[in-house]
C-alpha cells in the first residue's frame, strides 16, 4: 500500500488519455479496492461493477479511436446517493423511495460522464441529508476508514469515506449545512461547497431548495478543483443556476497567497465557541502561521451574525425540507403502504417510509411555516439570513478569504451523539454560515488531532470567488503538518 | 362599480357577487417544463420529470406564459409588477409535488378593471400565474375520495399554465356575473391568452357570494362556490345561494364562511368545508424559482402589441354607425364588428348593416366581404331590391363571394318598375272587390288585415320580386283616390 494522495484523479486521467494506462485497468483496481474494505466500512449504497466496467470499456474504445473522452477520462466517481442516475435506484438512503429508479441522469452526472469519468456507484448518506455522522441511514452506518469505531461525519459520509478508503479519487456529496465538508474534514479529505448557483441542482434530490448544493470531494486541492471545472457552469435547468461558465481554477493553484488579506472568524473559533476542541483551535493557528509564512497577512475578525446562524438554518432547512418532502406520498413512486382510502394511505407509507431524523424535520418546518407563526420562525430567520450576508459583506471589505474551523472536533465515536439532536446539530456550527449566506467554502485537511484522527481547516470566500478559495487552500495543503495518517488506497 | 344595476332575487335583499375565474393560457408547453399543454389525449403521456414531480425534477418558468399573463394584465389595465412565485402546501393525489406553484403575496398583475358592454366598469384585485393540477377520477364510493373504492390520476393537465384573475365583489345579479365573464372571455380570446372554453375546463370560475339587506353597506359573510362548469350554472348558483343565504339570515340564523360546492343535477349547493376546517397552506416563497422581473421594455412592446380589446371595438363600431355602445355588443362579441366599420366606411347604410349582421348573419359570414356587402345594401336602401331579395343574395355572397348585382341578375331579381306594379294592383283590385271594399272602409285591424291579402296576391302573382313597401304606398294612395 502506498498512500493514496499519489493516486490523483489528475495523473489517471493523464495517463488514460495518453494511452499509458487503460481505463479498465484503472478501474479493476479500484474495485479490488473496494472489494477488500467495503464490507466493513460500508461507504457504498450500491457497486455498479458492470456498468463501471462498461463504461470504462467506452472510454478505451475512443482513446483507442484517436478520440479525446475528456478531462476525467477513466477516473473512477463515487455519487451521492441522492444524486439522480437515469435507471439506477437512488435511494437518498430512505425506505420511502424503495423502488424507485429515475427517468433522467442529474446535470452533473451527465457532465461527469461527457468528460470521461467512470460512475462506480451511489453511497451512504444521512437520510436526505439530514444528520452529520451518516449514522441516519436506513441502510446501516458508514465507518470511518481511518477508525472504524468512529462516524465518518456526514451527511456524505459515504462520498468522505469512500474517497478516504481509496475507493475512487473523487466523489460528489452535497452541502446543504456543512455536508460535504464536514465529513470531508473528518476523514482527512478535501471537500468543497461551491457558490449557490455555480453547480446545478438539477437531478439533486431536494433537502433544502435554498441551501442545497453539489460539489467535490477528493484527496488533493487539485483533484477538486479539477473536478469542478467539469460539473460548475450554467445550467438553464435550473433556475437558480449561475449564467456563467466554469470558473478556471487548475491554472492558478500555483499563484500563491502573496498580499491576500486573511482573517480568522473569531465567533467560530475563539473562545467564544463552546465545544471547539483545544487541538483544533491549535491546527487553526498553525495554518494561520502558514499562510503569513507564504506571504498573507492574517488577522482576527469578527463576523457577529454568525453565532446565530446554527438557529436560523434549523428554521429554514426544515421549512423548505417539509415542503419539499411532501411529495413522497406513495402515490407515484417509490414506498406505497395500502390503506382503505387515499389519505390513509399518505400516512402510512410516510409513516413507514421516513426514520426519525426525518419526521423531526419535517414537523419541524411545518411548525415554523404554520400560519400565526410564520413571521415569528420563518420570516426571522429570513432576516437573520440578511444579516449574515451584510456581516460577510463587511468583512470581506477587509478581507479576501476567512478562515475557520470546519469542525468543533475530530470524529466522534458511533453512536455517541444519536440520543442527542442539539449535540450532534452542533457539529454544523462552522459550515452553516456559508450555505445560509451562499458563498463559497472548502475544507482542507491540515494535521491531526489529539486522537491522531484528522483536522480540517475551512476556507470561506466571497460569492464566486472559487479561485482565491482555491489558491489560499492549495498553499494549505503544501504546508500541512506530516504525519497524515495511512490511508487504504490503490497500490 | 361605477353604477349599480341591482335586481333582487328576494325582494329587500342586494345579493353581492365576487369571481374568481382560472384561464388555462394558450401556451405549446407548460407552466415550468417543456411537456405540451394540450387538452384531451390519452391519461400521462403529456407529461414529464418535472409534471409528475420527480425527486431531483425543477421548475424552469416558461416565458411565453409570462407574456401571456402580462397581456391579460395590460387588457384589464392591472398594474404589471415584479412578481415573486410562492409554494401552497396541502396533500392531495392530483397534485404531482402537494404543493402547487403559486403567486401569493407579489402576484404579477395587481389591481385593475373590466368594462361591461353596458358601460359599467367591475374592479380586478390581481391576475396572477399559477399552475394547474392534474385530474383525479374518484371509482366507487359515489366519486368522492374517501369512499372510493379507488382513484385514477391524470398528470396531463399538472402543471398547465393557469392566470387566476381575482375580481372585486362588484357583481349585483346573475345577469352581471354572466356579463362578466362572457366579457372577461372575449377579452382573454381577443388577446390570445386562452381558449376561453368552459365545457373543456380551460376556464373555470369560482363564485363568492354573500347577502345584505338593501341599503346596507357593510358585506355579509360570504360562501365560494366551486364546480361552476357553465355560463347557465353560474346563474343558477347565485340564484339559489342567495335564497338560501337569505332564508338562513331572515330565519335567526348566520351564514357562515363556507366552500360549498354546486350540484348541477340537483341544482344546489353543498357545504364542502368551513372557514375553522380550511386547509393552512403554508406558504412561503419558492426557492426553486427566482423573481419574475418583466423590464419596462418588455411590458411596453406587449402593450404596443396588443390587439384591439372589445371595449374598443364597441366604442369604434358605436362612433361609426352612431349608435350606443351597447347596441354595438352583439356585434362585437360576434366578431363582425370590422366588416361592419368597414361596410359602414364604404357609405353603406349603418342600420341595414347591423340588421343584417345581428339577424341573418348569426352562423357567421363566410366569404362575404364589406365591398359586396356595402353595394348590395346600396341596392336595397335605393329600392332596386326588396328585403327578401336581399337576404337571397346575401346567403349567395355568404356561401361563394361574388357581386351583388350580378347575383341578382343570375337569380332573376329585376327591380319592378313602377308602372308594371300598377297595372297589377290595378288588376286584383278588379278580381277581389269585396275585399277591396273591406280595406277601403273597414277598420284599422280589417285595413290591416287586407293590406296583408293584397301583398300576399301580389308577391304570388310577381314571384316575389315586388317590393313590400312600395305595394303598400300603392294601395293607399289608390284607397285615398
Amino acid at each position: 500500500m502506498s498512500p493514496s494522495k499519489e493516486i490523483t484523479a489528475r495523473g489517471l486521467a493523464a495517463e488514460v488519455r495518453s494511452g499509458v494506462r487503460s481505463a479498465r485497468s484503472v478501474l479493476e483496481e479500484h474495485l479490488s479496492v473496494i472489494d477488500a474494505s467495503e464490507k466493513e466500512i460500508h461507504a457504498f449504497n450500491l457497486v455498479l461493477i458492470e456498468d463501471a466496467r462498461a463504461a470504462a470499456d467506452v472510454v478505451d474504445a475512443q482513446v483507442a479511436a484517436g478520440d479525446d473522452p475528456g478531462p476525467l477520462a477513466g477516473v473512477p466517481v463515487a455519487l451521492k446517493d441522492n444524486i439522480c442516475t437515469r435507471g439506477v435506484p437512488t435511494t437518498c438512503s430512505s425506505r420511502i423511495l424503495e423502488g424507485w429508479r429515475p427517468p433522467y441522469n442529474a446535470t452533473v452526472v451527465d457532465r461527469l460522464v461527457a468528460a470521461g469519468a467512470v460512475v462506480v456507484g451511489k453511497t451512504n448518506l444521512d437520510e436526505f441529508g439530514m444528520g452529520s455522522s451518516t449514522e441516519n441511514s436506513a441502510f446501516g452506518v458508514t465507518r470511518n476508514p481511518l477508525d472504524l469505531r468512529k462516524v465518518p461525519g456526514g451527511s456524505s459520509g459515504g462520498s468522505a469515506a469512500a474517497v478516504a478508503a481509496g475507493f475512487t479519487p473523487l466523489a460528489l456529496g452535497s452541502d446543504t449545512g456543512g455536508s460535504i465538508r464536514q465529513p470531508a474534514a473528518l476523514c482527512g479529505v478535501v471537500g468543497v461547497k461551491p457558490t449557490y448557483g455555480v453547480v446545478s441542482r438539477y437531478g439533486l434530490v431536494a433537502f433544502a431548495s435554498s441551501l442545497d448544493q453539489i460539489g467535490p470531494i477528493s484527496r488533493t486541492v487539485a483533484d477538486s478543483a479539477l473536478m469542478l471545472e467539469v460539473i460548475g457552469g450554467h445550467d438553464r435547468r435550473d433556475s437558480t443556476s449561475i449564467p456563467v461558465p466554469a470558473p478556471d481554477l487548475t491554472s492558478v493553484l500555483d499563484r500563491g497567497v502573496e498580499g491576500l488579506r486573511i482573517g480568522i472568524i473569531e465567533e467560530l473559533s475563539g473562545d467564544g465557541l463552546e465545544g471547539i476542541a483545544v487541538d483544533v483551535k491549535a491546527r487553526l493557528g498553525e495554518a494561520a502561521a502558514a499562510l503569513e509564512a507564504a506571504g498573507a497577512t492574517v488577522a482576527a475578525t469578527s463576523v457577529p451574525s454568525t453565532v446565530y446562524g446554527l438557529s436560523a438554518y434549523y428554521v429554514v432547512a426544515p421549512a423548505e425540507a417539509s415542503s419539499n418532502l411532501a411529495r413522497y406520498d406513495g402515490v407515484r413512486f417509490g414506498l406505497r403502504i395500502d390503506a382503505p382510502n387515499a389519505g390513509d394511505m399518505n400516512i402510512a407509507t410516510r409513516t413507514a417510509g421516513f426514520g426519525d431524523e426525518v419526521k423531526r424535520r419535517i414537523m419541524l418546518g411545518t411548525y415554523a411555516l404554520s400560519a400565526g407563526y410564520y413571521d415569528a420562525y420563518y420570516g426571522k430567520s429570513q432576516k437573520v439570513r440578511t444579516l449574515i450576508m451584510n456581516d460577510f459583506a463587511r468583512a470581506y471589505e477587509e478581507f479576501d478569504i476567512l478562515l475557520s474551523p470546519t469542525a468543533p472536533t475530530t470524529a466522534f465515536p458511533i453512536g455517541e451523539k444519536t440520543s442527542d439532536p442539539m449535540a450532534m446539530y452542533l457539529n454544523d456550527v462552522c459550515t452553516i454560515s456559508s450555505n445560509l449566506a451562499g458563498h463559497p467554502s472548502m475544507s482542507v485537511p491540515f494535521g491531526l488531532g489529539n486522537d491522531g484522527m484528522p483536522i480540517g481547516i475551512q476556507v470561506l470566500a466571497p460569492a464566486t470567488d472559487e479561485v482565491t478559495m482555491f489558491r489560499v487552500a492549495a498553499v494549505l495543503e503544501s504546508t500541512a503538518p506530516a504525519g497524515h495518517p495511512a490511508i487504504g488506497g490503490v497500490a | 362599480m361605477s353604477t349599480n344595476a341591482t335586481t333582487e332575487i328576494v325582494p329587500g335583499w342586494e345579493t353581492v357577487i365576487g369571481l374568481e375565474v382560472h384561464a388555462e393560457l394558450a401556451t405549446a408547453t407548460k407552466l415550468f417544463s417543456g411537456a405540451p399543454n394540450r387538452f384531451g389525449g390519452e391519461p400521462n403521456t403529456n407529461i414529464d420529470p418535472v409534471s409528475l414531480g420527480l425527486p431531483g425534477s425543477l421548475p424552469v418558468l416558461n416565458e411565453k406564459a409570462v407574456e401571456l399573463a402580462i397581456r391579460v394584465g395590460l387588457a384589464l389595465h392591472c398594474r404589471v409588477q415584479r412578481s415573486v412565485f410562492s409554494r401552497k402546501n396541502y396533500f392531495y393525489p392530483d397534485m404531482p409535488k402537494d404543493f402547487q406553484i403559486s403567486q401569493y403575496d407579489l402576484p404579477i398583475n395587481g389591481e385593475g378593471w373590466l368594462e361591461l358592454a353596458d358601460g359599467r366598469r367591475v374592479g380586478i384585485e390581481r391576475a396572477h400565474l399559477e399552475e394547474d393540477t392534474g385530474k383525479s377520477t374518484h371509482v366507487g364510493g359515489g366519486g368522492r375520495i374517501h369512499e372510493a373504492d379507488y382513484s385514477l390520476v391524470d398528470y396531463n393537465r399538472a402543471g398547465v399554465p393557469l392566470i387566476e384573475i381575482v375580481g372585486a365583489p362588484d357583481l349585483r345579479s346573475p345577469e352581471d356575473a354572466r356579463a362578466y365573464v362572457s366579457e372577461l372571455r372575449s377579452i382573454l380570446v381577443a388577446i390570445g391568452a386562452s381558449d376561453g372554453k368552459m365545457e373543456e375546463g380551460s376556464m373555470r370560475v369560482d363564485c363568492n357570494v354573500s347577502v345584505r339587506a338593501l341599503g346596507e353597506t357593510e358585506l355579509g359573510t360570504r360562501c365560494e362556490i366551486k364546480n361552476i362548469n357553465s355560463l347557465r350554472s353560474l346563474g343558477r348558483a347565485i340564484v339559489y345561494e342567495a335564497r338560501r343565504q337569505v332564508d338562513l339570515v331572515t330565519s335567526g340564523g348566520r351564514v357562515e364562511q363556507q366552500t360549498r360546492h354546486w350540484d348541477e343535477a340537483e341544482g344546489s349547493t353543498h357545504k364542502l368545508r368551513s372557514k375553522e376546517e380550511a386547509y393552512d397552506y403554508r406558504y412561503f416563497p419558492e426557492p426553486d424559482l427566482v423573481p419574475v422581473e418583466p423590464s419596462d421594455e418588455w411590458i411596453e412592446s406587449i402593450r404596443a402589441a396588443l390587439p384591439m380589446l372589445p371595449r374598443e371595438r364597441r366604442r369604434r363600431l358605436a362612433d361609426e354607425a352612431k349608435i350606443e355602445t351597447a347596441a354595438a355588443a352583439l356585434t362585437v362579441e360576434r366578431g363582425m364588428d370590422d366588416l361592419a366599420v368597414e361596410a359602414i366606411g364604404l357609405g353603406a347604410d349603418p342600420v341595414r348593416v347591423l340588421v343584417h349582421l345581428e339577424n341573418n348573419l348569426a352562423d357567421g359570414i363566410g366569404s362575404l366581404s364589406a365591398g359586396p356587402f356595402a353595394a348590395l345594401i346600396a341596392m336595397e336602401v335605393d329600392g332596386n331590391l326588396t328585403s327578401t331579395q336581399t337576404k337571397t343574395v346575401l346567403a349567395v355572397l355568404v356561401a361563394d363571394g361574388g357581386n351583388p348585382a350580378e347575383v341578382a341578375t343570375e337569380l332573376g331579381f329585376e327591380a319592378m318598375e313602377a308602372e308594371e306594379l300598377e297595372v297589377i294592383v290595378d288588376s286584383l283590385i278588379a278580381e277581389h272587390p269585396q275585399d277591396w271594399l273591406a280595406f277601403t272602409s273597414g277598420d284599422d285591424k280589417e285595413r290591416k288585415k287586407k293590406a296583408g291579402f293584397f301583398v300576399g296576391q301580389i308577391m304570388k302573382v310577381t314571384g316575389g320580386q315586388a317590393d313590400g313597401r312600395a305595394v303598400n304606398e300603392l294601395l293607399a294612395r289608390r284607397a285615398d283616390a
